[in-house]
């Protein structure tokens, strides 16, 4: 396709800097490359955690030393080289925070180069944002009003200090240190990431956001993110990020933890524009990354997330539905452009009776990227009549990319009744060509088409993401029909 | 307002229109008549500017603009619509969210400020009245699950919403019934005006007896080959195209 102007908005929008590729000078205590007992023993000993906590990330790191990399992802990459990696870097100005006067002025212009100035925030959205900065968390807001109904949003070193006892009873129970190996590495090294906890029967009055952001060159971000739902409690969780351009590949292995107790809901959300690398894919960070929630009983977990960054994408937030009436929502829109990878999906493992989930992915594929769907459905034999409903779209913007489905589903309940649907499409000449005749420019024309068909997705999501990844997507793909 | 000069376009390698030429003025309304495949929805992708085909001689003014030169989106802002034979589904996308954005990027190419939602919501209700479109087609996806009568309407409606100087309705009336036709037909006469003019393209005499043409051109293998009065229709209808292709041919 060759519409006047298609030549001059491509150079546009590939000579494009990527937009938030940025960095901050904020001078860093950081440890020297390297993994071994000894790094993990400083990590601990920097944070000054309890003897337990030691010793669970030293067995981690002994899990993870027999662990081999997996490989069945659809992906192409060179392997990280986890001796280059500096695993600890922490701001020097680590002080008490009472208000955003106090914050590093630096850190201060980041958030607005993010365009996540937190008084925006505050004022507009009532969001309390837990800014995590290259792994030490350095601003927190709203903490007083969400204390006062006994929730506990912090730091996980805060939640590691102050309430040990949730963090001892609740990390590594949905996925354990021997999960992956990614999750044993993750376990070995954390430094920081974001504790939740709504007590019984709140619900909790503002969606609770992190903004993520990887900062320092060379330095892996492991990131531990652990949400507890106390029964009857509710919580709408925001996570997105985004990250300065690199010229190493920067890898990135978070883990997520979501419990629903009886009757609780968690909507985690998140909105992912990590660096995706240049023309060639290179620089782009790696981002793999393991997210599982259990529901106990009647409880649900929806995750909702649009993916538009990252070189490589390995990333299945799954749900455990364990109690009976559970239910488990995967909602995704991943978008891959130039040379990126993503291998996302889901999993669902139905256990409790009357269990239900719905799966809707939604792929979008231009340039020369591959973007592949896969999910497991699994039906355990206790699970008397679980529901599964899956729909698995992709939509392909030029002739060079790639969009592949691996659905898994093993049912070993006959109650069960699981359904697929997938569709491939490739974005419609005739759709553009309608558009641009009513005036529309060949740019919002995109950004139209590619926006309602991810549309079920995007309406899951708190409303002010929703505009913001509408306008992700936008940028996403802009000029990248051919 | 469009004056076409001996043009010639191709598609594929094959010549389709070989030296059409034609002459609207403000407010008079062109019927174009002719067999199947002899080039009336060519003649309409290429007004508004579909690039599979490739225009190899002729001029288009439209306005004191060479249309030729204009991309499809300028063209539209310009004020040319094009109703088309098939309209197309945008799946997720609402009806009235892409009216809107067709509204305010015309506007905004005008200088003007986008319309305020009330001023939109309002001009909606207005004009989907006069296509008798139910009010909630306004909130489905464009085009999607509508019935073909459902389509042309739409298609009618968005030109009310659009107002256009200039308005091409490829076959609008083909697969409506009579009600339906007398709507569509309705909703075009509402729009007339001494500044708009209409090429309504159709196969069938029928359509002209409720939008009235000043002139009725035969389209024959890519050339206007007879132009007439109304009365030219009523005799197409009576008599079929054998006689022009003979006349032609001769
Ligand atoms: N891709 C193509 N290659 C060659 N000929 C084509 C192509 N597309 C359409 N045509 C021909 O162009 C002619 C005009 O078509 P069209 O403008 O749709 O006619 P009408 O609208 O008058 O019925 C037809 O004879 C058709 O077969
Ligand atoms: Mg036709």
């Amino acid at each position: 396709m060759a519409y006047a102007g298609d030549d001059e908005l491509l150079e546009h929008v590939t000579g494009k800097e990527y937009e938030f590729g940025f960095t901050t000078n904020i001078e860093s205590d950081k440890a020297p490359p390297g993994l071994n007992e000894g790094t993990i023993r400083l990590i601990s000993q920097k944070k000054n955690e309890p003897e337990w906590l030691l010793e669970w990330r030293l067995e981690a790191f002994r899990i993870w030393s027999e662990m081999v990399e997996p490989e069945w992802a659809h992906v192409q990459y060179e392997k990280p080289d986890f001796q280059a990696i500096s695993y600890y870097s922490a701001p020097k100005k680590k002080a008490q925070l009472n208000s955003l006067d106090e914050v590093d002025p630096e850190l201060r212009r980041t958030m607005e180069k993010l365009g996540i100035s937190m008084e925006e925030q505050k004022r507009l959205s009532g969001v309390a944002v837990d800014f995590v900065l290259d792994s030490v968390s350095v601003a927190t807001s709203f903490k007083e009003k969400l204390g006062e109904l006994g929730i506990i949003f912090c730091s996980m070193s805060d939640a590691v200090q102050e309430h040990p006892e949730l963090v001892k009873k609740y990390l590594g129970s949905v996925v354990p240190k021997t999960d992956n190996f990614y999750a044993a590495l993750n376990s070995a090294v954390f430094t920081d990431g974001s504790f939740c906890y709504i007590p019984k029967g709140v619900r909790c009055p503002m969606e609770l956001s992190t903004y993520f952001r990887i900062n320092e060159a060379g330095t892996g971000q492991f990131e531990r993110t652990l949400v507890i739902a106390d029964e009857s409690s509710y919580v709408s969780y925001l996570e997105g990020c985004t990250a300065p351009s690199r010229d190493e590949n920067q890898l990135h292995a978070a883990v997520v933890e979501l419990i629903a107790l009886d009757h609780a809901e968690i909507k985690y959300s998140t909105v992912q524009n990590w660096y995706p690398g240049d023309e060639n894919g290179k620089g782009g960070v790696f981002n793999f990354v393991t997210k599982r929630g259990i529901c106990h009983l009647r409880s649900k977990i929806s995750w909702t997330q649009v993916e538009t960054g990252s070189a490589i994408t390995w990333k299945y937030p799954s749900c455990i539905l364990k109690g009976d009436h559970s239910v488990g929502e995967f909602y995704s829109v991943a978008v891959t452009n130039k040379r990126q990878q993503a291998d996302t999906g889901t999993k669902m493992i139905h256990i409790g009776k009357n269990t239900n989930s719905t799966i809707i992915s939604k792929g979008i594929s231009s340039g020369y990227s591959q973007n592949s769907y896969r999910g497991l459905v699994q039906i355990n034999k206790s699970a008397k009549n679980a529901r599964n409903f899956s729909q698995c779209d992709s939509l392909l913007m030029t002739d060079h990319c790639g969009a592949h489905t691996f659905p898994y589903i093993e049912v070993k309940n006959s109650s069960a009744k699981v359904e697929h649907e997938a569709t491939t499409s490739k974005i419609g000449e005739d759709q553009i060509f309608y558009c641009l005749q009513r005036g529309i420019s060949e740019e919002k024309a995109i950004s139209l088409i590619v926006n309602g068909y991810a549309k079920d997705v995007l309406n899951k999501l708190p409303m002010e993401f929703a505009v913001e990844a509408q306008k992700l997507l936008a940028i996403s793909l802009e000029g990248s029909v051919g | 307002m469009l004056h076409i000069k001996d043009l010639h376009a191709n598609i594929d390698g094959t010549e389709i229109l070989k030296g059409l030429s034609l002459d609207i003025k403000p407010g008079e309304i062109h019927a174009i008549m002719g067999p199947n495949g002899s080039g009336k929805s060519t003649l309409a992708s290429v007004l508004a500017g579909n690039e599979d085909y490739e225009i190899t001689g002729g001029s288009v003014t439209f306005g004191d603009k060479d249309l030729l030169d204009l991309s499809t989106e300028d063209r539209a802002r310009e004020g040319l619509f094009l109703a088309f034979q098939y309209p197309v589904e945008i799946p997720g996308v609402s009806n009235i969210n892409f009216l809107r954005t067709a509204v305010n990027e015309i506007r905004q190419y005008k200088g003007e400020e986008p319309m305020s939602a009330g001023d939109f919501l309002k001009l909606v209700k207005e004009r989907s009245a006069l296509v008798e479109l139910d009010g909630k087609l306004a909130n489905r996806s464009v085009n999607e699950g509508f019935s073909g009568g459902e389509k042309k309407r739409n298609e009618v409606f968005q030109m009310a919403m659009l107002e256009p100087k200039l308005a091409i309705l490829d076959e609008t009336d083909s697969g409506l019934d009579i009600d339906a036709l007398k709507i569509v037909a309705q909703g075009v006469n509402a729009m007339r005006s001494p500044e708009r003019s209409f090429v309504v393209i159709t196969h069938y005499q029928r359509l002209l007896d409720y939008i009235v043409p000043d002139f009725v051109h035969v389209l024959y293998k890519g050339k206007i080959v007879k132009s007439g009065s109304k009365e030219l229709a009523l005799e197409l209808e009576a008599r079929g195209y054998d006689w022009i292709k003979e006349e032609v041919s001769a």
